[in-house]
């Protein structure tokens, strides 16, 4: 029991340790332009609110937050419906071509997108989707199919066939098999390509950067690089808009940490 | 038992690849189509703009080899990779170990090491971009009584790079480790310690052999993720002080969408792609070799 009391003490003061930035972040986001040149370290005194009124409008992050939950909520909608349907036929079909569809799914998941990255500029452009929701949305589809269809087969494969197959005698065809009986049994990986996904989208930076830079349809990476740049030497107020930024996240995270890190776990990607 | 026989039979029908032609479209015009392309223009001069172009052969490789700041942004590439890679699994193993043991507190511990990996790598890095000021009396100078430039030293500056990612995402090594640590059955490490073997002797020769999987995974994500590392570095020092912590991912960008050199930018990132695609084969041949099952 000792072993373990020191183990404790050991693992929370390195916890604290590992805190510092955070704690940076918030103390920092709390003291007014004085405070900081003066006394950097030390807990806020008086803290202030200031930082975060000038931040948010500062850094428009109202409408960027708007746009990053569009664009992460209707890609993950596209995600799980084309992910899972594909992976239906994928997991079930035995011919040597339906394999070769597999492994050329896989492939995508390899594939840096930075090779692909100026070709799909080009061609969103002349579809006429930069700078567009759409056109960001078809983007982590296509990019984020590879892993999701991934997860899915795998999944899919360890499932018994005989549930679908009892609905098909009882006369469905194979899609009211796959949404009605298939689909509600994939809830556990539906969950894990939900989170994985989701944090990716809604924290990726290089690619609204490329496609959305200067659109009004910043996510909110982008809107606060801008922020920051502009802002650069005002401590308080850019750590006011990091914490902005950050909070939607992370109280999704806290509120469903247990299935974040059982997704992660069981991921991947990152 | 005919019944079993003609459910059987019935089964082997298997969907119509209708199912998978959606995704299939999607994933060829936004990854094939454009990665093909990218391997073509990889061979051209091509600027970007208009349709004109020639092909030039390996002449972009050529370019490249005698190109100081994209030759130096490979070592760079694989100085932060190794780095991270070896501080972040090593860091990873460890937490794990550590809330792995019953803990009142390891709930809230693992909370709070998994925390900085949902976060957005952008944000992370202009927080320790302040925490990596050379001021004296701020930050980590300021914590630790040091006075470094960390950002600004042209030879710290890559491993001040290698330290935020590795904060950022040792929680995610952590993660992948205790659950690798979770499949480890409890009889193994009982019958060890009736066999005499003390708690080192234990990791290494029953916990170890048994966490290969989760050691592939970790140094295959970490090993992708240091090559490919953009986000942090265009964010902190934006490649420099001078090209000290440019990347093959920084390079290609702005060689594409500073210089408009797009040709060339794309056989920057076909290097990449190659290095990637090197990397992921050789773990997976090499480290699936040596995992054992319980």
């Amino acid at each position: 029991m000792r072993k373990t009391f020191l183990l404790e003490i050991v693992m929370i003061a390195v916890a604290v340790a590992f805190l510092f930035p955070v704690y940076t972040l918030v103390s920092l986001s709390l003291k007014d332009p004085g405070q900081i040149s003066r006394s950097p370290l030390a807990l806020p005194d008086p803290p202030t609110l200031d930082n975060y009124g000038s931040a948010w409008t500062a850094a428009a992050l109202g409408p960027s937050l708007v746009n990053s939950t569009v664009v992460t909520v209707a890609s993950l909608v596209a995600l799980i419906a084309l992910g899972s349907f594909a992976a239906y036929f994928l997991a079930r079909v035995r011919t040597r071509l339906g394999y070769g569809l597999y492994v050329l799914f896989l492939l995508g998941i390899v594939l840096p997108f930075q090779l692909g990255m100026i070709p799909l500029y080009e061609l969103v452009n002349t579809l006429g989707l930069i700078g567009t929701h759409a056109g960001m949305i078809l983007f982590y589809t296509g990019i984020q199919l590879p892993f999701t269809v991934f997860l899915y087969t795998g999944f899919i494969r360890a499932l018994p066939r005989e549930y679908a197959a009892a609905a098909q005698i009882d006369g469905a065809s194979h899609l009211t098999a796959f949404t009605r009986v298939v689909f509600p049994l994939l809830r556990p990986i539906t969950g894990t390509v939900l989170i994985l996904n989701a944090v990716f989208i809604w924290n990726d930076f290089f690619t609204p950067l490329v496609y959305l830079g200067g659109s009004g349809f910043e996510t909110v990476p982008v809107s606060v690089f801008a922020f920051v740049g502009q802002y650069v030497s005002q401590h308080g107020l850019v750590f006011a808009g990091l914490v902005l930024g950050a909070v939607p996240i992370v109280v999704v995270f806290l509120a469903l940490q247990r299935y974040v890190i059982k997704g992660f776990a069981s991921g991947l990607k990152g | 038992m005919t019944v079993s026989s003609s459910r059987r039979r019935f089964t082997a029908s298997a969907p119509s690849w209708l199912f998978a032609a959606p995704a299939l479209a999607v994933y060829a015009l936004v990854v094939l189509y454009p990665a093909v392309s990218g391997v073509v223009y990889a061979f051209t001069d091509w600027s970007g703009i208009g349709q004109d172009m020639s092909f030039v052969g390996l002449a972009n490789f050529g370019t490249l080899l005698g190109d100081d700041q994209a030759m130096g942004s490979i070592g760079n590439t694989l100085l932060l990779t190794v780095a991270t890679v070896a501080v972040q699994n090593g860091v990873g193993l460890l937490l794990a170990l550590g809330v792995h043991a019953k803990l009142k507190s390891r709930a809230l511990l693992r909370v709070i090491f998994f925390a900085p990996v949902v976060v957005s790598p952008v944000m992370v890095a202009f927080l320790w971009k302040y925490i990596y000021n050379p001021d004296p009396s701020a930050g980590l100078n300021g914590l630790l009584g040091l006075h470094v430039d960390w950002l600004g030293d042209p030879s710290v500056a890559l491993w001040s790079i290698a330290g935020m990612v590795v904060w950022q995402y040792a929680g995610y090594s952590m993660v992948i480790f205790l659950a690798g640590l979770e499949g480890v059955p409890r009889e193994l490490h009982e019958a060890a310690m009736i066999d005499g073997a003390g708690t080192l002797q234990r990791f290494r020769y029953v916990t170890w052999p048994l966490l290969a999987p989760a050691v592939t995974i970790n140094l295959m994500l970490s090993t992708i993720g240091g090559l490919k590392l953009f986000d942090q570095v265009f964010a902190a020092t934006n490649g420099g002080p001078g090209y000290a912590t440019e990347t093959l991912s920084t390079v290609l960008y702005k060689q594409a969408f500073v210089f408009g050199k797009f040709g060339y930018s794309t056989a920057v990132a076909l290097v990449l792609a190659l290095f990637v695609a090197a990397v992921s084969l050789v773990q997976v041949y090499y480290l699936r070799r040596r995992e054992v099952t319980a």
